[in-house]
């Protein structure tokens, strides 16, 4: 029997797994009936039961983040879902957009409900053109069927939902960020506090929640929160999407228990490439310093990857074998975090550029062992530092690359440039191209 | 150029989404792309217009986003993730495989105004890897060869299919009015999901890993 | 701190570098290490600015409670706390390590041209590089280039390569000033400031981000390249331009002027003043000083006199004839007094006013009556509940009034209205509507009637005003254009009362100020306003002389210098004008910079300035006064203005009867039909008023002058936006392009003495009946 839990990927493999008929069909627009016949307070109660916790990186309990926002306020309240999913490696939000947008919209239903929002919003990145329409298109059945616009299935509850299209900023994934944004700003993060929950959203009671923990709604309204619970592990309910990419046999996504290792996942997955070893992989998305092979068996949870000094992050466990020159692969998440930079904060804006021109002259073969430890300083400079966790995901692999392959920085001065051939580790060689 | 009434008219219904008339900045900066390809200082002071903001404001925004242009692209953007790990897999070679066959760099355009190039980083199909897009549309487990083929498809006017996407390519004006929230009708078009995605879902329905 | 503030705010210990600090609630830490003289590094930071935590120069070690943070945070960001213990560079190996980061940081990219940077010397990337930075930099790469400098307007230049990008000038724009015209531009390591390309940085406020920038990334055109900071003096001074009351700073180098600055006066200014005031003083050099006494001879030419000469000749123009005074607007407390005496002592005669504008018997009750008693302060802005304008444009006509009224209405929604004629971009911004006087009735105590001096050019406004705040209690005050006013009123500088308040028809206040003064006594005959005086010079038998100050008579009519062609005028100028030009006696007078005085804000606040330009020879008005009552034979005796400010000082003001207020009834404006419209205007801040030559890049930044139309009278003519009329009576007329906005469809709108709209000049009125035709 595989670990496997297909919940929000159940469908998929239908043809019209994202039209409303084909989610109707598998289940769907049940959850907003039942969780419509509960109080507000009774969903929040659910979900905080349940013990989900935010599939956005941060694993924040979702019901206790619903739970802040201030009630009997006289204010308008938000809910709004962050889609712009652009941390490196990680794939998950938009293959479930894609597949199954209405999973996202009756979450989306219930989740307003309970924090007594009547306007939601879901932000998505922008570069994504057909997830764009199959989530539009989703949004429009929805409301054609009733279950958004004027007093949705007869209870007296209202709610519009818009669709807000991105236009290229990872740093919009911040929370705040992506708040300033969807105002028509430019998406630089926001000072905390206030936090959104208190002045959000046009300065109202907001919750941002990522895809995935939101689409989790409907299933744990359906099956309850012990079946939820039967799920996963102490601290880390529930199950998850994990997104497998780079020299595995077979890449793809694994929808299963939080708390299963990379080990187990590989197997499913055909194992890395034939004849080819793992070197160091990400658990959680290029911010999450990097894990090498002694780590295959660590449980992939909040608290294992946590313990193992990284961090679940967005599942996006990126694999690479020892085709592949870390010092390369440093440079290229570096210089991702300098285009990213917003530009707000001294270290981060000028910290990655600096950065960026010392991995180069590493990778160049131009760097001695005094350079490394300026780097690592400059890191610790950068580092805890700034305005937003962006440059601590920024210093994340160089810091942890030299923890495990300090001496590969150095081969490439010994070798006067890197010793690596880049063609060994494509896919076109993998597949004798 | 002067923007019809029915432009205009879209434009307020855009405006009209939002609680707020400055929110709808990024979808007007979209749907000024789709009409003009990129972002025209007409279309910054008509949107400082629309939502009563001071064009520095306007100018503010869109220069901060990647996906607004200052300058025309081509009728096909292809970008080229060049991220770590499609970087990894291949996306060094087909970006300087595609950027020596049509002759152009990084955020140039062919002299037709056929093809633009871009680098670009990570956009979510690491299971695809490596990923070109298209105006946005997925190409996925790309070579330098396919690549190459592609643009010179789309060069003459006979662009491949998304890999997971509409039937057809659709031009870089026509996606922006997508990400404008404009439907084309599209959206029934293409799979459900790509094999990888539906990997983990195929071995459970096989009842396990082996 | 007042007291009440005190028992209401809440007050917080902590221990910052190990010594204990009380502040109030929410004082942010970098302020309360301020309190104990601890510096902490910044440059984003700016106690007038919202926080915005963007340079990351203030990080400190902080923990609460006996929980520290993890990582070190910005202290311009973080309020103290009770149990808060915060360890400052100067305590903490962590904080000063992340600051020296920081700096190592902020300097990869920077030029480090200091040697030929406007700043070096007076910079604070500078100065903290020293004090809080690194020995040296392991920066080995190419530093980031751009294009300079970039002129964001005519008077700013913009040097991206200098920028920290530490947003203070995009926060001023946008938070203080209301005028998101410069942006942070792009993103990441190409972040920048910026304009949109066709639209300037064209703010009234925008010499403040000068000021404000941390670096020399932003430098004032006219500025640049002038001058070392260890080069100038600084002198405290007081602004010369309009009645908001801003504290100044002027830098003065081998007795020249070379920049003004903003001073601080958190209870007027704050840290803030207008373009004008900072970039307008090049008038002093523009025009042709008056640099020697002269004496129009036989010949009918001016020539130069000796002082002897010239004094006795302007005496024996004067001694023994029926002459009035005229004083201006712009004078300092000190020389209006000299006036003021020297007109009741010297010519025996109550003729005389400072008013050299539109004015109304009217206004001349109010102004004898109740506006010497009107006690609103800036601080009742910042509290009031409603604030009504009653012929005033705020942004126009004293920035800085607009500046508190702008915080309120950001803060909380500050209901302002308006009665202006149109809602102007000022106006707009403070989020102000359209009414009529007669109809507001919700005001209360807490609510604030702003009238400005264009109330005398409409019948009744005033009496209406008063009524209004009478049966509301809300407060009154009245806000003249011109510095030199409100000072010129108390001085006594109009023909219904003496220094003080002291009412010319009041027996015991004529003897009270003759005994001070040592004189018999003082004219009692009812004396002539500005408008009066000028008609009376032209008329058999009335006023046979005139002594003028600082007046450009176009301000007061159209006809204003013709009357005062064929009279005996003597002239105190600082620089040639149309006054010295028809003059028999010129004496040269000191500029602002160039003698001491004072001048009083609206508020009626005192500003006292000293000597800026040290080595300056010319003498203030009063001096000129003295001498000139000397050769007549009856001093006034006011040989320097420190004796005056000392006579002032002693005669006190009058607390006795006060003359009662004449209202009047409104009167209604005058109705236009077909191609008439009424014509109204007011001055824009930057036009072509005399203290403004000389200064072209402020000039480049002047609003464009535009016709005000609306839609109907629009549709009517035929004409869209940009296209021209013609507005004329049968004096003359101005060709103007429109702009189409919300006004009555029998207004029309110009700007009053901006380039092609000069109405006074062209229309002889400024506000009337006109034919509006297209062009």
């Amino acid at each position: 029997m595989s670990k496997l839990t297909p919940v929000l990927s159940a469908n998929w493999d239908q043809a019209d797994s994202f039209t409303i008929e084909g989610y109707k069909r598998s289940g769907g627009y049940k959850a907003i009936k039942s969780a419509l016949e509960k109080t507000p307070d009774e969903v929040i109660q659910l979900v905080k039961d349940s013990g989900l916790r935010g599939r956005g990186g941060a694993g924040f309990p979702t019901g206790m983040k619903w739970g802040f926002i201030p009630q009997g306020d006289n204010k308008e309240h938000y809910l709004v879902v962050n889609a712009d999913e652009s941390e490196p490696g990680t794939c998950k939000d938009m293959p479930l957009l894609m597949a199954n947008p209405h999973v996202l919209v009756e979450g989306i239903i219930i989740g307003s409900y309970a924090i007594r929002a009547n306007h939601a919003f879901i932000y998505i990145r922008g570069e994504v053109a057909h997830v764009v329409r199959r989530v539009q298109e989703a949004i429009a059945e929805a409301y054609k069927a009733g279950f958004l616009g004027k007093n949705i299935l007869g209870k007296g509850f209202d709610l519009d939902l818009t669709l807000h299209v991105g236009a290229g900023a990872y740093i919009c994934g911040e929370e705040t960020a992506l708040l300033d944004s969807l105002e028509g700003f430019r998406g630089q993060p926001r000072l905390r506090p206030p936090f959104p929950a208190i002045a959000g959203l046009y300065a109202r009671p907001t919750v941002v929640n990522n895809v995935e923990s939101i689409a989790s709604v409907p299933s744990i309204i359906n099956n309850g929160v012990e079946w939820f619970q039967s799920m996963g592990t102490e601290k880390s309910k529930g199950y998850t999407l994990y997104s497998l990419s780079g020299h595995v046999a077979n890449p793809g996504q694994f929808e299963a228990p939080l708390g299963i290792t990379l080990r187990e996942l590989l197997e499913l997955a055909g194992g890395i490439r034939p004849g080819h070893q793992i070197k160091f992989w990400t658990p959680g998305g290029s911010s999450t310093p990097m894990f090498t092979a002694e780590h295959l068996d660590v449980p992939l949870d909040y608290e294992g990857v946590g313990a193992a000094g990284s961090m679940l992050g967005t599942k996006a466990l990126q694999i690479f074998d020892e085709t592949t020159c870390v010092v390369r692969a440093a440079l290229r998440w570096t210089e991702f975090y300098k285009h990213e930079s917003c530009g707000k904060c001294t270290p981060c804006r000028e910290g990655t550029w600096w950065l960026v021109q010392m991995l180069h002259d590493l990778e160049d073969g131009k760097g001695s062992e005094e350079d490394l430890a300026k780097l690592l300083d400059l890191c610790d400079n950068i580092a805890g530092r700034s305005f937003c966790a962006l440059a601590d995901g920024a210093v994340a692999p160089i810091i942890s690359s030299l923890k495990y392959f300090r001496d590969e920085y150095l081969a490439h001065q010994k070798n006067g440039g890197c010793p690596f051939d880049p063609m060994k580790s494509t896919k076109f060689e993998m597949a004798g191209i | 150029m002067a923007f019809t009434s029915e432009q205009e008219a879209i434009m307020d219904s855009i405006v009209a989404r939002y609680p707020r008339k400055r929110s709808a900045i990024m979808p007007l900066l979209h749907y000024v792309q789709s009409i003009s390809g990129y972002v025209t200082p007409e279309g910054i002071e008509k949107i400082s217009e629309k939502i009563e903001v001071a064009t520095a404001e306007v100018t503010a925004v869109s220069t901060f986003y990647t996906q607004y242009k200052s300058e025309p692209v081509g009728e096909y953007h292809v970008g080229v993730c060049i991220n770590t790990l499609c970087a990894v897999m291949g996306g060094d070679e087909i970006y300087d495989s595609v950027s020596k066959h049509l002759g152009i760099e990084n955020g140039e355009t062919t002299k037709d105004g056929k093809v633009s190039l871009e680098r670009i980083e990570c956009n979510a199909a690491c299971d695809y890897a490596p990923v070109v897009m298209v105006n946005w549309e997925f190409f996925d487990n790309q070579t330098p060869a396919s690549v190459n083929q592609l643009v010179d498809a789309a060069r003459a006017g006979n662009p491949p299919a998304p890999t997971r996407g509409p039937k057809s390519l659709r031009t870089w004006k026509q996606n922006s009015e997508v990400l404008a929230g404009l439907s084309d009708g599209l959206a029934g078009e293409g799979v459900s999901a790509g094999e990888p995605s539906k990997l983990g879902l195929k071995i459970s329905r096989e009842g396990g890993a082996k | 701190m007042s007291t009440e503030q005190l028992t209401e705010v809440e007050m917080i210990t902590c221990v910052i570098d190990g010594f204990e600090v009380t502040v109030p609630k929410g004082t942010l830490v970098i302020r309360a290490a301020e309190k104990l003289g601890i510096q902490i590094p910044r440059f984003c930071d700016h106690p007038l600015l919202s926080p915005a935590g963007a340079c990351r120069q203030c990080l400190v070690d902080v923990e609460i409670n006996g929980r520290a943070f993890p990582k070190p945070q910005a202290s311009c960001t973080i309020p103290v706390e009770t149990g808060m213990i915060v360890k400052t560079q100067l305590t903490s190996p962590v904080a000063d390590k992340a600051q020296k980061g920081i700096m190592e940081l902020l300097l990869i990219n920077h030029p480090l041209d200091c040697p030929v940077c406007d700043k070096g010397g007076e910079c604070p990337l500078q100065n903290q590089a020293m004090s809080n930075g690194r020995e040296s930099s392991r920066y080995e790469g190419k530093k980031r280039t751009y294009d300079k400098p970039v002129a964001i307007s005519t008077q700013v230049l913009l040097d991206r390569e200098r920028c920290v990008l530490c947003a203070r000038c995009t926060r001023f724009s946008e938070e203080i000033a209301g005028d998101p015209f410069i942006t942070l531009n792009e993103r990441g390591a190409l972040q920048q400031v910026g304009i949109y390309e066709k639209d300037p940085f064209q703010s009234y406020f925008s010499g403040n981000t000068v000021q404000i920038c941390p670096v020399g990334a932003l430098t004032g055109a006219s500025y640049r390249f002038r001058a070392r900071p260890f080069d100038l003096v600084s002198v405290d001074s007081a602004c010369e331009h309009c009645a908001s009351g801003c504290a100044m700073r002027t830098d003065i180098r081998r007795g020249k002027t070379l920049r003004r600055l903003a001073g601080n006066d958190a209870s007027v200014n704050e840290e803030w003043n207008c373009d004008k005031g900072r970039w307008a003083f090049k008038y002093l050099t523009t025009r042709e000083r008056v640099s020697t006494p002269m004496v129009r001879g036989e010949d009918g030419e001016l020539h130069e006199a000796s002082w002897p000469e010239a004094i006795a000749a302007a005496a024996a123009g004067l001694k023994g004839k029926r002459a009035g005074v005229l004083v201006g607007g712009r004078v300092t407390r000190e020389d209006a007094y000299g006036y003021s005496k020297f007109a009741r002592v010297a010519l025996g005669t109550n003729d005389i006013d400072f008013r050299a504008r539109p004015h109304t018997d009217e206004e001349t009750s109010f102004l004898s009556s109740i506006a010497l008693d009107l006690k609103t302060t800036y601080a009742d802005l910042d509290k009031a509940d409603h604030v009504v304008l009653v012929e005033f444009e705020p942004e126009e006509e004293s920035p800085i009034v607009f500046l508190r009224l702008y915080k309120q209405s950001r803060k909380r929604s500050l209901k302002v209205s308006t009665t202006a004629a149109r809602i102007s971009r000022g106006n707009h911004k403070l989020g102000a509507v359209r009414v009529a006087l007669s109809s507001v009735s919700d005001l209360t105590a807490k609510s604030v009637i702003l009238v400005g001096e264009r109330a005398a050019e409409s019948a009744g406004a005033l009496s209406t005003a008063v009524a209004l705040a009478e049966k509301s209690g809300a407060k009154l005050a009245w806000i003249p254009r011109r510095a030199g006013e409100r000072g010129a009123l108390e001085m006594g500088a109009i023909s219904t009362l003496l220094p003080g308040g002291r009412p010319v028809s009041d027996a015991s206040a004529r003897v009270d100020l003759a005994a001070a003064w040592g004189v018999d006594s003082l004219p009692t005959t009812p004396g002539r306003t500005t408008s009066e005086i000028l008609e009376a010079l032209n008329k058999e038998d009335e006023l046979e002389a005139v002594l003028v100050g600082g007046v450009d008579p176009m301000d007061i009519s159209a006809d204003a210098l013709s009357q005062l062609l064929n009279t005996f005028v003597v002239s105190l100028e600082i620089s040639h004008s149309s006054v010295t030009a028809i003059a028999d006696v010129v004496l040269p007078v000191a500029a602002v910079v160039e003698k001491r005085g004072s001048f009083a804000d609206w508020q009626g606040s005192v500003h006292s300035f000293d000597k800026a330009q040290a080595d300056a020879l010319s003498r203030s008005d009063v001096r000129i006064l003295t001498m000139l009552s000397e050769a007549m034979g009856k001093s006034i005796n006011l040989p320097t203005v420190s004796a005056t400010e000392r006579e002032i000082a002693s005669l006190g003001k009058w607390d006795g009867a006060k003359i009662n207020f004449a209202p009047i009834a409104s009167g209604s404006a005058p109705h236009a039909e077909g191609n008439h419209a009424n014509l109204t205007s007011w001055r824009l801040l930057l036009d072509l008023g005399t203290l403004q030559e000389g200064e072209a890049n402020l000039a480049g930044t002047a609003r464009i002058a535009r016709a005000h139309i609306s839609s109907k009278r629009a549709g009517d003519l035929g004409v869209a936006n940009g296209d021209l009329v013609k507005v004329s009576n049968d004096r003359g007329s101005l060709t103007l392009p429109v702009v189409i906005i919300d006004i009555a469809d029998d207004s029309i709108w110009v700007p009053r003495n901006s380039l092609n709209s000069q109405v006074i000049p062209t229309l002889g009125f400024s506000s009337g009946i006109v034919t509006v035709v297209k062009a």
